[in-house]
């Protein structure tokens, strides 16, 4: 292990590193804190200058509330719920579905190819892409339709997750399919019955990542969307920080609003989320 | 989806029953494709094909309404006298080499963090949090940090009795102030992945370099480092990526302002195609081909890696 374990060092040193994990940590969140203390200050405080001080009256409940019943902040979050979860839905099933076909037939000699245009486009600047495809959303009377950003979204991941499919699926023993198709089971049987329920912990990962990539998009909800009824919370924060000029105890409090979803499903699946991320960071 | 792939044998005798036994006698040739179709089609309309079409348009006039205009390479002519795109380039430049100090502070934290102490699970998940907050909530925390009548930067300067600095008003200090503000995430990025990298790191090597008598810095550099490189590897290019995509935290903080000192090519091409003032297709396309020709670059270094990497591996 390295470095080496705190605890082979003296007893002084064990000290300082436990008393400088806190410290560190509280460093590294002061800028979350700070936003915190402030949503829930009362808005005398910030007028009075007492930005980052403690604040003078706790005010949890009425400021989130106030953001709510003074805003749009309701329907921000649920567009970007109709927006996420669909996407997450279609680009992992698109995934397997490919990511069966790239991995387990080996006389496929277009498999690397076609992986590699996957990967690809995966890391292309979303720039080059923008002009066609609001165009072709327009044509297709799918701009400024949530539908329009889903179909858009769903297809880009598709990228990723198809790149960690293929790697997931290809290192599964492979004998275990060749003694299906020696059976004569059918290849759609064998992908949906064999293949599939291994392929779960992927699905997983999967699904936490891009729900917090989707989630958090920003330039492709400002390119395809311009009504406020179907704009996601990312955007909405940004007309929501005009609507409340100077009250930054609500601008606050709507920020940790969007933020508090992919930071919840982070918690909630933390290790499926930290092996789809780290994904080729071991091995290769 | 069958009939995409599938020639048609409809129209001769027992057709039904020949296409079957045609199927299953191609089955094995057959059947990649009709798992990759719906996948390969949806990437091919929204992902494949508008790389194309763009830089199609770049060669173009257009306002996105009317008639297309013909004008070869004059768009990329404009764009060698363009101040902004200058300006833009140049801030992307520095973005590259600034916000490649994310890769040794991630290692370092992870080094940090990488010890079995109680609650250290807890630790490395919280430190992993800049990481998952969407890129405007970081852009708009740090913009009110930076104000300086009441950010937390104008407190401290104003505690050393200095006047606080604009940094995002000032031309000289704003495309700083924004990297700065990306590292955060990144650096919880570049952590995660060496924490990962560093659980699997040979003990049995570090033991031996241990007898060896390599301790601290030399350890590191000579038995550590090598078997993260794995781990180097996607830091750094998630990091390029990152950096030459930057984009919200630039619409967020400043909007490319002061007058256009903090643009990158990633926001100066939203702002000029989809500008208050008229689309500028051609002209946009033109600024995200360039990009896209930068980025290429370092794909076809990813991919070359990849390829290496499946042709040894398997």
């Amino acid at each position: 292990m390295f470095p080496a374990p705190i605890q082979k060092a003296s007893p002084s040193a064990q000290l300082t590193y436990k008393l400088a994990l806190p410290i560190a940590l509280f460093v590294w969140l002061l800028p979350l804190l700070a936003i915190f203390m402030t949503s829930i200050r009362p808005a005398a405080d910030i007028n009075a200058g007492n930005v980052f001080g403690w604040p003078s009256q706790f005010q949890l409940i009425e400021n989130y509330v106030t953001v709510f019943t003074t805003s749009d902040a309701a329907v921000y979050l649920w567009n970007s719920l109709r927006i996420t979860v669909p996407t997450v839905i279609v680009s992992v099933a698109l995934a397997c579905l490919a990511g069966y076909g790239l991995a387990i037939y080996r006389g496929f000699r277009w498999a690397l190819p076609l992986f590699f245009l996957f990967v690809a486009g995966n890391f292309v600047p979303f720039q080059i892409l923008m002009i066609p495809v609001r165009d072709l959303s327009v044509r297709t009377d799918l701009y400024d339709t949530i539908t329009g950003l889903v179909l858009f979204h769903a297809a880009f991941q598709t990228g990723f997750c198809t790149l960690f499919m293929r790697n997931f699926i290809k290192a599964l023993p492979y004998e275990l399919i060749e003694s299906a198709r020696i059976e004569g089971v059918g290849e759609f049987k064998i992908f949906w019955y064999l293949v599939l329920p291994l392929v779960r912990p992927a699905i997983a990962a999967l699904a936490v990542l891009i729900f917090t990539f989707v989630w958090n998009d920003f330039f492709w909800a400002t390119v395809l969307i311009q009504s406020d009824e179907y704009l996601p919370i990312t955007v909405g924060v940004r007309s929501l920080n005009g609507q409340f000029v100077n009250q930054w105890q609500l601008v606050s409090a709507a920020s940790l609003l969007a933020a508090l979803p992919p930071v919840l499903m982070f918690f909630a699946m933390q290790k499926h989320f930290i092996a789809g991320l780290t994904l080729g960071a071991t091995k290769g | 989806m069958t009939d995409v792939v599938v020639p048609p044998i409809a129209g001769s005798p027992a057709g039904a029953r020949r296409r079957r036994s045609w199927y299953r006698r191609n089955r094995i040739a057959l059947a990649p494709w009709l798992f990759l179709a719906p996948a390969l089609i949806m990437f091919a309309i929204y992902v494949v094909a508008p790389i194309f079409q763009s830089i199609w348009i770049s060669f173009y006039e257009w306002d996105g309404l009317g008639e297309a205009e013909w004008v070869g390479l004059r768009n990329y002519e404009d764009l060698l006298y363009d101040d902004r795109f200058y300006t833009s380039l140049k801030n992307n430049v520095i973005w590259l080499v600034l916000y490649m100090a994310a890769v040794p502070a991630g290692l370092a934290v992870a080094l940090f963090l990488n010890q079995t102490v109680a609650g250290i699970r807890v630790y490395k998940s919280l430190f992993f949090f800049p990481f998952v907050i969407s890129q405007v909530v970081v852009g708009l925390i740090f913009a009110w940090f930076y104000n300086p009548n009441f950010g937390i930067v104008g407190q401290v300067w104003e505690f050393f009795g200095a006047r606080p600095p604009s940094i995002l008003g000032d031309e000289r200090y704003v495309t700083y102030g924004i990297i700065f503000a990306g590292l955060w995430p990144q650096i919880a990025y570049c952590m995660i992945l060496y924490l990962t990298g560093l659980n699997n790191v040979s003990p049995d090597q570090v033991e031996a370099g241990r007898l060896d008598g390599a301790r601290g810095w030399r350890m590191l550099w000579h038995v550590i480092l090598p078997q993260l490189r794995p781990a180097t590897f996607i830091a750094v290019v998630v990091t390029v990526i990152g950096a030459l995509r930057s984009f919200d935290l630039i619409a967020i903080m400043t909007q490319g302002g002061p007058y256009g000192s903090s643009n990158v090519l990633a926001y100066y091409m939203y702002e000029v195609a989809l500008s208050e003032y008229g689309f500028r297709y051609g002209y946009g396309s033109a600024i995200a081909t360039v990009l896209f020709t930068i980025m290429l670059v370092y794909i076809s270094y990813f991919l070359w890696r990849m390829w290496r990497d499946e042709r040894e591996g398997r």
